[in-house]
């Protein structure tokens, strides 16, 4: 909504704030002010001039010389415009006025000729191009005839009015309207509102011998109200009408047209002017359109109706789309004499389905769709007949014929004094309360600290007390509320063992060298299904799908985080950044269902992904590129920091490289995998070798205990072994570690690989692995015999299970 | 002999305090104090004293050798220490090089902006809830006081995956999720951060997937002005205690009355600026005190219970602090761009 406040000086008296205070204080209080907006630059030294004589250049053909008296001097001007013509009354800027833009007119010669000024077009003077009428938006602007030469032209034209962009949310439907913010601005400024003149002298001649009004969808319409004027005059509206419709951000047409506008305005209700002869019918029926109905509308498209639409129609066909657009064919033109004007009032939900299948949403939809007073209505209707009257000539015919089934009653809500106080944490005396609701101009019932408000019918947001607290509360200033903190049961408050851990988690990770990203849920087709965790792709999964993406790179929800989390390295590495290695914490979404009938489960995964170089700049240490080990030490030590158990197992997993991949494990439930992409994803993806993880952290969660378990600090001394086996090559190296543990328990507490050898000096298809073993006792110091005893026996079993010798 | 010890004492101490390394003080230490030394030279004549002479040369020729042991080990000492400085010298090293790198990860900027708030409001003694991110319409809406056809559904574009099940909106379902756990007979006091999603496309100030924080404190006899306190503590902390605070009315389905809070903006200081739209304030968070649908849907009777909620964009947070001038930054994981709030 756009506020000029001149127009709305009309209503109330704004004082000297300016602008800007009083957008301040209209925010304050509810309406948030988005802009101020002038109608032009300043501009001075314009007023009128008389063009008194006007010839061709005699040096120029397309230039005119003109003779323009402005008053207090006669001024030779050349002037270009096509509509320039002796006797009009124009904008002259004199020597010495500033225009817009800061173009100083001064003295100049123009093919020879003197000119002492410039003689101005709309835009010259900053309006708008889009607001400029189109009859002159190629010319200079003609003034009417009743303007006096030499006034000034910037108030003539009102260039010097604020416009106060209002940003309405959905509830101030009543502020659609220049009357709304009247009743809003006055409330707040404690001032008067000067209502606008309703007057109309009516003929003797009754409107229903022209027109009858047959409402078939009451539902739809429950009022429909039909004034007749006769011997209207079309002609350009009156100049200050003119003026503040351009401020309101609407066109000037004619009078009709826009006077029906400045009502839509003024009021908010929309009203609709269609010429009588060529609505060609003596009765007006309101109806659900059929199915396949057509009807071209005022912007000349033709429309394809269905039974959703309401359509206002001459008994025979559609002339209008109910509320929002008239008919092409019933327009209102140059040679129209007799106006039939429609103020009538249809249904909001009605008028959003019907402007969403269109797309035709105007000043009128929009006030139905918000809903609007069903006490103004009519009044509208008068109103338009006075300016009819006034400014068309027109002749307003006896009656309004009409439709009514219209619901006018008041809601009323019930309030007290301490109950205000109590909710507001205020105390606010009861003749302030009253004081309020006078400012509002709501009326009440007082008996001490009880009230009964009678809520307007233009207000049909407040129906509850919740809503007049709101009222009361912003009246007396959100400001003015003292600031508390809750009196209430205290509680402690805090994160929950889950949150906690998912911190630490992420802690250890950033400390281990990874950077956290988010990365977004909804991935694209070619992506959704790669790297699922293998303990999920076991089971039927189905991607959920958006009903209306976007886009088609968010269509489906992601069934894992790696995709989203690879294509953040390939934009990375797109623009020559490398090393990466990044992590995200996020909800993957699963379901098995192809219609979706319940949630998905949401389960929570932590995904990484590692590339290049581990250190960018390795000074003084090895160049080293990411690699599985890399990778599965961050892993390994993840599990550790969080002391749960955990195993790697190999695996041939999709996307994944068949010889680099593994399951990692909890208690023989495997809850995620890791391991190098599979060159080929790496080729489709354009990327690098790239090391991944993928974790459900889910299981994580539940395995974890935040309580670590006690070990005692070893008493006596423990003592180091060191082993090294050949092997076969595809001896699994975990699996003789294991076997090594197997057979030292209870004395061995503690083996570790240490070296891998593959290489010269040893025999063919064999491979090296040492590992270092820990001997303790907790209850004493173990002896050379009892260590070399076991120390045997584990060599013994390792060559029988692996075929495997001890390298000397 | 008393004048030959004397003078031995004079002439080893000289030699001594000249001899500029070990090796020639240990030829002094033999010269003097060996077997086959100038004072036990000496003190083999001892022998031809006479015995009232012998204590006291004895206690003389002790009182030389002490002072000249003192003397070599001090001496010997002070070599040493030269011999070390001088070796040290050759161990210098060029401290302008860097030192080795340690890799070091981090935090994304939204989610320190997330946690810094989260302990914000723990503090005050909020739990932290969260809730899923696909929702039924039920409580992305319709628990949330906006119906079916509700014009308000307007302002939110939503991504619909059925009739009944939608990609969040907000995370005000948490809201309606809590309370409806606790019975609606127990006090709620949660904040719960989460994405949610709007059928937007992405552009500079626009991303389909954002964040939100959301904050809701059902009691007994919780009053407006303890909205306002909270939020006023909330955001003095959040952004300096120098930042100015306004709460305006607005609003929102689910609360009634409802505010917006705006803060001074910093980039002016409240002149105005393109920033801040030439108005000096800059919108932060939307709130208001829980709407009595909204309490009754949840099981709490409004006649007893009140309370207020609030929400947040901690993109938005993270644009106005930092300057961050494009939402999508968040969502691209632009290395350069992470690494910049490390610090942070
Ligand atoms: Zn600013």
């Amino acid at each position: 909504m756009l506020v000029s406040l001149n127009w709305l000086r009309n209503y109330v008296d704004l004082g000297t704030n300016p602008p800007e205070e009083l957008a301040e204080k209209i925010t304050k209080s509810g309406i948030e002010v988005d802009g101020i907006e002038y109608i032009a630059e300043k501009s001075t030294g314009v007023v009128v001039g008389h063009v008194d004589v006007c010839e061709k250049h005699p040096n120029a053909d397309k230039l005119n010389l003109c003779q323009v008296d402005t008053g207090e001097e006669k001024l030779q001007i050349i002037c270009g415009a096509p509509n320039i013509a002796e006797g009009q009354k124009v904008a002259v800027a004199k020597p010495g006025a500033v225009l817009p833009g800061d173009f100083k007119i001064k003295k100049v010669k123009l093919r020879g000729i003197e000119s002492n000024g410039m003689i101005c077009s709309l835009q010259e003077l900053g309006i708008d191009e889009k607001y400029v009428p189109k009859d002159t938006a190629e010319g200079i602007f003609v003034f009417p005839d009743d303007v006096t030469i030499g006034d000034n032209v910037a108030d003539l034209l009102n260039l010097n009015d604020a416009v106060l962009e209002f940003d309405l949310t959905p509830n101030r439907a009543d502020a659609l309207s220049m009357l709304g913010v009247a009743y809003e601005t006055a409330a707040i400024l404690d001032e008067a509102i000067e209502f606008p003149d309703e007057t109309v002298r009516t003929e003797n001649e009754a409107a229903a011998d022209y027109i009858a009004v047959n409402v078939e969808a009451p539902d739809l319409n429950p009022y429909y109200g039909a004034f007749v004027i006769k011997d209207i005059k079309i002609k350009p509206s009156p100049l200050w009408m003119r003026n503040y419709l351009m401020a309101a951000g609407i066109r000037p047409i004619n009078n009709v047209v826009d006077i029906t506008n400045y009502v839509l305005i003024e009021y908010g209700q929309p009203l609709h002017a269609f010429d009588y002869e060529c609505f060609a019918s003596d009765k007006i029926v309101v109806r659900r359109a059929k199915n396949g109905e057509k009807m071209i509308t005022l912007d000349d498209q033709e429309r394809t109706l269905s039974e959703k639409n309401l359509v206002i129609t001459n008994g025979k066909e559609p002339v209008a789309l109910a509320g929002v657009m008239g008919g092409a064919n019933t327009e209102v033109h140059e040679g129209t004499t007799t106006v039939l004007l429609e103020a009538a009032i249809f249904d909001a939900v009605s008028v959003r389905k019907t402007v969403k299948e269109t797309g035709l949403r105007s000043e009128s939809s929009t006030r139905f769709e918000k809903g609007v007073d069903p006490n103004r209505v009519h009044k509208a209707g008068l109103r338009a007949c006075h300016l009819l009257q006034q400014y068309a000539d027109g002749k307003v015919l006896a009656g309004t014929v009409s439709f009514d089934e219209l619901d006018r009653s008041e809601k009323t809500v019930e309030m007290e004094t301490a109950e205000i106080n109590k909710r507001l944490g205020t105390s606010i005396a009861s003749e302030e309360i009253a004081q309020i609701l006078r400012k509002l101009r709501f009326e009440f019932e007082q008996d001490k600290t009880n009230f009964i408000v009678h809520v307007p019918t233009r207000r049909g947001d407040i129906t509850i007390f919740e809503d007049m607290l709101e009222e009361v509360a912003r009246i007396y200033g959100y400001d003015h509320l003292p600031y508390t903190l809750p009196v209430g049961s205290s509680q402690s408050g805090g994160l929950t063992e889950q949150q906690q851990l998912k911190r630490d988690i992420e802690a250890y990770l950033q400390g281990a060298g990874l950077m956290e990203t988010i990365t977004y849920s909804l991935t694209k087709d070619d992506l959704v299904r790669k790297l699922v965790s293998p303990e999920l792709s076991d089971q039927t999964l189905v991607p959920v799908q958006l009903s209306m993406p976007m886009s088609e790179d968010h269509k489906y929800l992601r069934l894992s985080i790696l995709p989203e989390l690879l294509q953040s390295l390939t934009y990375n590495q797109k623009r020559n950044q490398y090393d990466l290695a990044y992590y995200e914490l996020g909800s993957i979404f699963i379901s098995d269902e192809d219609t979706l009938t319940k949630q998905p489960t949401e389960q929570r995964r932590l995904a990484g992904a590692l590339t290049g170089n581990w250190l960018e700049h390795p000074w003084q240490q090895e160049k080293k590129a990411v690699d599985f080990y890399l990778v599965k030490g961050i892993v390994e030590g993840l599990f550790a920091h969080v002391q749960i158990p955990v195993t790697f197992e190999q695996a041939k997993l999709p996307d994944m490289h068949p010889g680099r991949g593994a399951t990692i494990k909890i208690a023989d439930k495997v809850v995620g995998f890791m391991g190098q992409i599979h060159p080929q994803l790496q080729k489709i993806m354009d990327l690098k070798e790239t090391y991944v993880f993928d974790i459900n952290m889910e299981q994580v969660f539940a395995a974890y205990s935040n309580v670590p378990s006690y070990h005692e600090v070893p008493k006596y001394p423990s003592i180091a072994r060191d082993i090294a086996f050949i092997l076969a090559k595809d001896v699994v190296a975990g699996d003789v570690k294991a076997t090594i543990e197997q057979s030292g328990a209870p004395l061995v507490k503690d083996v570790k690989i240490f070296d891998l050898y593959q290489g010269d000096n040893l025999p063919e298809g064999k491979k090296s692995v040492a590992y270092s073993l820990l001997y303790q006792h907790p209850e004493k110091t173990l002896t050379d015999e009892e260590i070399e005893a076991s120390y045997q026996e584990i060599i013994e079993t390792i060559n029988k299970a692996f075929n495997a010798y001890v390298r000397s | 002999m008393k004048e030959q010890l004397s003078a031995l004492e004079t002439e080893a101490l000289e030699k001594i305090a000249q001899v500029e390394d070990t090796k020639a003080l240990q030829e002094i230490r033999v010269a003097y104090l060996g077997k086959k030394g100038s004072l036990t030279a000496i003190l083999r004549g001892m022998g031809k004293l006479s015995k009232e002479e012998r204590p006291v040369v004895g206690e003389m020729a002790n009182h030389v050798r002490e002072s000249i042991t003192a003397a070599l080990d001090e001496k010997g000492e002070k070599l040493e220490w030269i011999a070390l400085e001088k070796q040290l010298e050759t161990e210098a090293i060029d401290v302008s090089l860097p030192g080795r790198p340690v890799k070091v990860g981090g935090p994304h900027l939204l989610t320190s902006i997330i946690e810094e708030i989260e302990d914000l409001f723990i503090g005050m003694g909020y739990e932290v809830r969260e809730g899923p991110e696909v929702e039924t319409d039920y409580f992305n809406f319709e628990a949330l006081n906006l119906p079916k056809n509700h014009p308000a559904r307007d302002m939110q574009d939503t991504f619909y995956i059925t009739n009944e099940l939608l990609m969040r909106t907000h995370t005000s379902p948490v809201q309606a999720r809590t309370m409806r756990a606790n019975d609606g007979s127990k006090p709620v006091k949660m904040i719960c951060p989460g994405k949610v999603y709007r059928r937007d496309s992405d552009d500079a100030t626009h991303s389909h997937q954002f964040t939100q924080i959301e904050g809701l404190y059902v009691d007994k006899n919780v009053r407006m002005s303890d909205l306002k306190g909270t939020l006023d503590a909330f955001a003095k902390k959040m952004f300096g205690k120098d930042r100015e605070i306004r709460l305006r009315p607005s609003f929102f389905p689910f609360t009634e009355p409802s505010v917006e809070m705006d803060i001074s903006c910093k980039v002016c200081q409240g002149k105005g600026c393109s920033v801040c739209k030439q108005t000096g304030w800059i919108e932060i968070l939307g709130g208001g005190m829980v709407h009595p649908k909204v309490l009754s849907m949840a099981g709490y009777d409004p006649e007893v219970y009140t309370g207020f909620a609030f929400g947040m964009g901690p993109d938005r947070i993270a644009m106005l602090k930092y300057g961050v001038n494009d939402i999508r930054q968040f969502y691209t994981n632009d290395a350069r761009f992470l690494k910049q709030y490390h610090q942070v």
